[in-house]
């Protein structure tokens, strides 16, 4: 059953040094205020996992905490590239990350594999890529009909990390608008904290709206505007000049060493 | 005072462009920026039944406004359907459900194959870019692959620095080797004219020239030596229909 926690009570009792975590949400939901906790309570030589690893994991990367990175795509949505991103992989600043690379639809089955308990999913893609070379994927052949696919290893994060819109007191959850692969990285992980705009007595099931149940969850800690600058569908609204904000501001080590003192490690939660 | 007395820039002339190509399309797979303005601007003047398909497992969106990212909430909020990422791409895209698919990058080759991972090496590159999101599996199903790109010689390379998405491969018979459903990429639209794989070779030849745009232009631009068509045509200039939905739609 899942532990009702503050987010500080949740990160410190389920992030580890050196721990694989995934913080999902796929431009929507992503689990802000969590990573931040994360950045605050000083973790070191973690192994970020996100498909699109989006400002947070440029501001977890820019603050030196990542050892590995493996994503799909690293860009700022619609605006352009990442630059604490890049710095690390172009400069190794502010340290060296490794990074392990796929597609969108290798990440995807991933985590499916992963919440399933498969050792791999099976799929079309990355034949006649340089990708296919570079990352881990193999062959395997279609033991009915003979054909030739591509097998990649399953996910299973020690943490992973999700914002979801509402909980109960039992620590049901509840997210609508664009799942991505929360549900999978939930139950894909060894442990899992879902941040949520609010606790309600009573979960309202909504069309299209996906329930996690508390029993496959370690903790729910409640985190109002713990999305922002990402959103939650009919909560808050993504903060698209952010977005633009970040692509100019980062750009430079100081100022975002700056920005992330002022607004990140200085700030406490604002949150029970 | 007539909408064209504003001059047409060669931005627009590339989204209207593309925006017509989707006149007889029931499905179209789109990522952010020029694709998305000329998907959601086909809806407008020529298809409004044409079915919008985002990345982030909207299907059937009906965008007011351009969005910044593919995730946000006005697309949702109007899909028909919202799924998630895995079946995305296990149900629709994987299947070949989608007839078009609007790709960039920031390397295209003569065979249009796509780069969007890194420039220069892989291991220590010049400039790392965001990777292959979902394009190498998008540009092997759906039906075909339209690429939008800015036309520069930076960008229309002789060999690119890696490949992320396969196009035509290294020629006839590449796409049928790998097992790839769909037919490739079918046309690159650029702010200089369009591209369309030869029948018989498959490499990009020029077979489109925007108005006011010079075919030694668009050689200059491209970094191989660039075959042209027998019977290259002018893009025929935008309408006043199409431009006065184009800026209303930016406006919005």
């Amino acid at each position: 059953m899942a532990e009702i926690l503050s987010v500080s009570d949740a990160v410190a009792g389920l992030v580890s040094d050196g721990d694989s975590v995934a913080l999902e949400g796929f431009t929507h939901l992503i689990p802000f205020a969590a990573g931040h906790e994360i950045i605050r309570q000083g973790r070191q030589d973690l192994e970020l996992i996100r498909m699109t690893p989006d400002l947070l994991y440029d501001q977890m990367i820019g603050m030196g905490i990542a050892r590995r990175l493996v994503f799909s795509y690293g860009g700022n949505p619609g605006v352009g590239g990442l630059h604490r991103f890049r710095d690390a992989i172009e400069h190794d600043w502010p340290r060296a990350v490794e990074i392990e690379e796929h597609s969108h639809a290798g990440m995807a089955n991933r985590y499916a594999a992963g919440a399933a308990h498969m050792p791999c999913a099976v799929m079309r893609g990355y034949v006649g890529t340089d990708l296919e070379a570079r990352t881990t994927v193999a062959p395997i052949t279609c033991p009915f009909t003979g054909e030739t696919l591509t097998a990649v290893p399953a996910l299973n994060p020690d943490v992973s990390i999700v914002h979801a819109q509402e909980a109960d007191r039992e620590g049901n959850v509840q997210l609508w608008g664009i799942p991505g692969v929360q549900k999978e990285a939930v139950l894909a992980s060894q442990r899992s904290l879902v941040t949520v705009e609010r606790i309600v007595d009573e979960l309202e099931l909504r069309p299209g709206g996906v329930v996690i149940p508390a029993w496959v969850i370690t903790a729910v800690a409640e985190a109002p505007g713990g999305s922002r600058p990402s959103y939650s569908l009919g909560i808050t609204d993504r903060d698209n000049d952010f977005y633009k904000f970040w692509d100019k501001m980062s750009r430079d080590r100081d100022q975002f060493t700056e920005w992330m003192n002022e607004n990140v490690l200085g700030r406490e939660i604002s949150n029970r | 005072m007539s909408v064209t007395a504003r001059e047409v820039t060669a931005g627009e002339t590339q989204t209207i462009v593309a925006a017509r190509r989707l006149r007889d399309t029931k499905t179209v797979f789109i990522g952010v920026g020029r694709p998305s303005t000329a998907a959601i601007l086909a809806r407008m003047v020529h298809n409004p039944e044409l079915i919008l398909v985002y990345e982030s497992g909207t299907i059937g969106a009906k965008p007011f406004h351009v969005p910044l990212s593919i995730g946000d909430g006005e697309l949702a909020q109007t899909a028909d359907s919202v799924v998630s990422v895995p079946e995305m791409f296990n149900y629709w895209i994987g299947p070949g459900r989608i007839d078009v698919a609007f790709l960039g990058a920031a390397q295209i080759d003569r065979y249009a194959n796509l780069n969007s991972t890194v420039i220069g090496e892989y291991e220590h590159p010049k400039t790392r870019l965001p990777g292959a999101g979902g394009a190498p599996e998008i540009a092997a199903s759906c039906g075909e692959v339209i690429v939008i790109a800015p036309h520069a010689k930076r960008t229309f390379v002789e060999k690119l620095d890696f490949i992320t998405t396969v196009g035509h491969g290294d020629g006839p018979g590449s796409r049928e080797r790998l097992g790839f459903r769909g037919r490739g990429p079918t046309a690159v639209i650029t702010d200089l004219g369009v591209l369309e794989p030869e029948p018989g070779t498959c490499e990009l030849m020029l077979t489109e020239i925007h108005t006011g745009v010079e075919v030694e232009k668009v050689r200059e631009e491209t970094g191989w030596e660039l075959k042209v068509a027998d019977d290259l045509t002018t893009t025929e200039p935008p309408t006043d229909e199409e431009l006065s939905a184009l800026r209303e739609l930016l406006d919005r």
